[in-house]
């Protein structure tokens, strides 16, 4: 079960400012998901591999190639979206 | 046998930069931003721009297998990246692509000189990771207003080298990551002096308390000053009956204590889930073909040494410590003897480098050989080749140079013999005193005359000649 307090935790952890209203309309949405995942788990799984990744290959590489397959952005494109920036850095509040 | 009276336990988790690979880990970004401007060597995937996709170095792979084996590390079968989730300005997706239950490798050790001669310390695993931004602050972390990022950094492909909780000191601490750090750069994987290369977080407990984490070492002398420091902290704690909390802890290199860095982070409720970007990876059929080009490691070679040129353990100890060192040794021994050019090497010239800040870079094999040469045909007293080592480092030139200009070369016969009789004319007292019976005496008339002489003549036979004279 979800409780009010598990919702507020991980709106905290995604840094989302959730209104009291928002709080009583997601908390049973989730536990409906959860339900869900809880009828999932009622299916016997004894003796299947764990699916790590839902594509059938393995080993994707690069090779060691600078500027390969894009060259890089100058400061100034990266920098354009920035709220704020200060001598070419990005600039954000400080956090501890 | 170290009994470890505290109970100290410690665990270190390295970060390592793989920075001699030509790119980052998940795009072809350049790995040479160090004297670059911010932010100018950034792309999409470097700076989590939406729909951007990683693709995996394979150089960074093959790199992380080698240093896995050198680690003594079993190569897993099956490796696979994660996503860690939190969020601070260092991350520009909000995750750090890293790897989970299935690191590449896991299970190793290394040996380390510990408290009681040779210790082991186990590897838990060695797995990689993306490196964050840079971040800035203006003033120190806790006064400054703002955060300034610089994402050239973010994407730089890193090992995490998480040690088991085996070192039972501070001093063992900072042997293991020298011992550590000297095996990368055997490896060729990583150049330690670049800023930012190797980054250290440790765990340390006593008996009675629970472990904290430090974060913020940037040195092995930053870790053993912090470890000493929290010894203190936890035994002071301990001594007035409260309790060592779980906790992280930050240290502050300019003042060396540690502080709280309590937080609702503190949960590390990092909720990792497999990326979806990046394949899982089944590459430990590489590591037997990797294995055959691994180089000779430091303790291999260190016994290499002692054997092949019959120098001391501790000669071929510190001459193996460092890579640069060892390749300079080597190329010496071939053409002088191997014994004297160990001697000069270890206990002059290193301490003549380490005085000045210097690295064996600053100073030429030829004129090594030609000071070893010269001292070999007895043309130079042992003072006079000191005296050319550290010439060449102060002021440059050529041994050959700095003999004719100072005059070191070595005199012999009758100019000894006459400053002998001088020195005796003119010191009545210690020739009493030696006839008395004093036989320090003639130690004073012995630097008499090597003061005559400018220190050219060779204080032992000086003291012959002396003692023919008194005698």
């Amino acid at each position: 079960m979800i409780a009010k307090k598990d919702l507020e935790h991980m709106g905290w952890l995604a840094r989302l400012e959730l209104s009291e209203e928002d709080k009583e309309k997601y908390t049973p949405k989730l536990n409906s998901v959860l339900d869900y995942f809880g009828e999932l788990d009622e299916v016997d799984t004894e003796g299947v591999e764990p699916t790590y990744h839902i594509l059938p290959m393995n080993n994707v590489f690069r090779e060691d190639e600078v500027n390969v397959p894009a060259k890089p952005l100058t400061q100034e494109e990266a920098l354009s979206n920035a709220p704020k920036k200060q001598d070419g850095f990005f600039k954000a509040p400080r956090m501890m | 046998m170290y009994d470890n009276p505290d109970g100290v336990m410690i665990g270190l988790e390295v970060h390592v930069q793989l920075n001699k690979l030509k790119t980052k880990v998940f795009c072809g970004c350049t790995t040479d931003y160090h004297n670059d401007p911010p932010n100018s060597h950034v792309c999409p995937v470097c700076l989590g721009l939406p729909g951007a996709l990683p693709k995996i170095n394979k150089k960074a792979v093959e790199a992380a297998i080698k240093v896995g084996l050198a680690l003594n590390c079993k190569i897993e079968e099956h490796t696979q990246f994660y996503r860690k989730n939190y969020y601070y300005p260092d991350l520009p997706k909000g995750f750090q692509i890293t790897q989970y239950d299935f690191p590449i490798s896991s299970g190793g050790h290394i040996m380390i000189e510990g408290e009681d001669g040779e210790h082991r310390v186990g590897i838990t695993r060695a797995h990689m990771e993306e490196d964050p931004g840079r971040l800035v602050h203006e003033g120190t972390i806790d006064k400054s207003k703002y955060t300034l990022i610089d994402y050239n950094r973010s994407g730089m492909a890193l090992l995490e080298v998480v040690s088991d909780p085996d070192m039972r000191s501070p001093k063992e601490a900072r042997r293991y990551l020298d011992k550590l750090r000297n095996i990368l750069e055997y490896l060729d994987v990583f150049d330690g002096n670049l800023e930012g290369a190797l980054r250290v977080d440790a765990n340390i407990s006593i008996m009675g308390g629970q472990r904290a984490e430090i974060k913020n070492i940037s040195s092995h002398k930053g870790a053993e000053r912090a470890l000493l420091y929290e010894i203190v902290r936890q035994k002071n704690v301990l001594r007035r009956g409260g309790i060592v909390v779980l906790e992280t802890r930050h240290f502050d290199e300019a003042r060396e204590i540690t502080m709280s860095m309590r937080s609702k982070e503190e949960a590390h409720d990092y909720r990792y889930f497999p990326e979806p970007d990046l394949v899982p990876l089944k590459i430990s059929g590489w590591a037997p073909a990797i294995k055959e080009t691994l180089p000779e490691l430091p303790d291999a070679r260190r016994l290499r040494f002692v054997e092949q040129y019959g120098i001391t353990d501790d000669h071929a100890k510190a001459l193996t410590s460092e890579l640069k060192l060892a390749i300079f040794y080597e190329n010496v021994a071939k053409k002088a003897d191997p014994k004297t050019a160990a001697v000069w090497i270890c206990d002059v010239l290193k301490g003549e480098l380490n005085y000045r800040n210097l690295t064996i870079d600053s100073f030429k094999k030829e004129h090594m050989l030609s000071v070893i040469g010269l001292l070999a045909s007895k043309k130079i007293t042992e003072d006079g080749a000191v005296d050319i080592i550290r010439t060449l480092l102060d002021k440059g030139g050529s041994p050959d140079e700095i003999v004719a200009e100072k005059g070191l070369l070595k005199v012999e016969g009758d100019i000894v013999s006459t400053a002998a009789e001088e020195a005796i004319k003119e010191n009545p007292q210690a020739v009493a005193d030696f006839k008395a019976g004093k036989e320090k005496a003639l130690n004073s008339l012995v630097g008499a005359v090597m003061k005559k002489t400018k220190g050219r003549a060779d204080a032992r036979a000086a003291r012959e000649v002396l003692l023919g004279k008194l005698g």
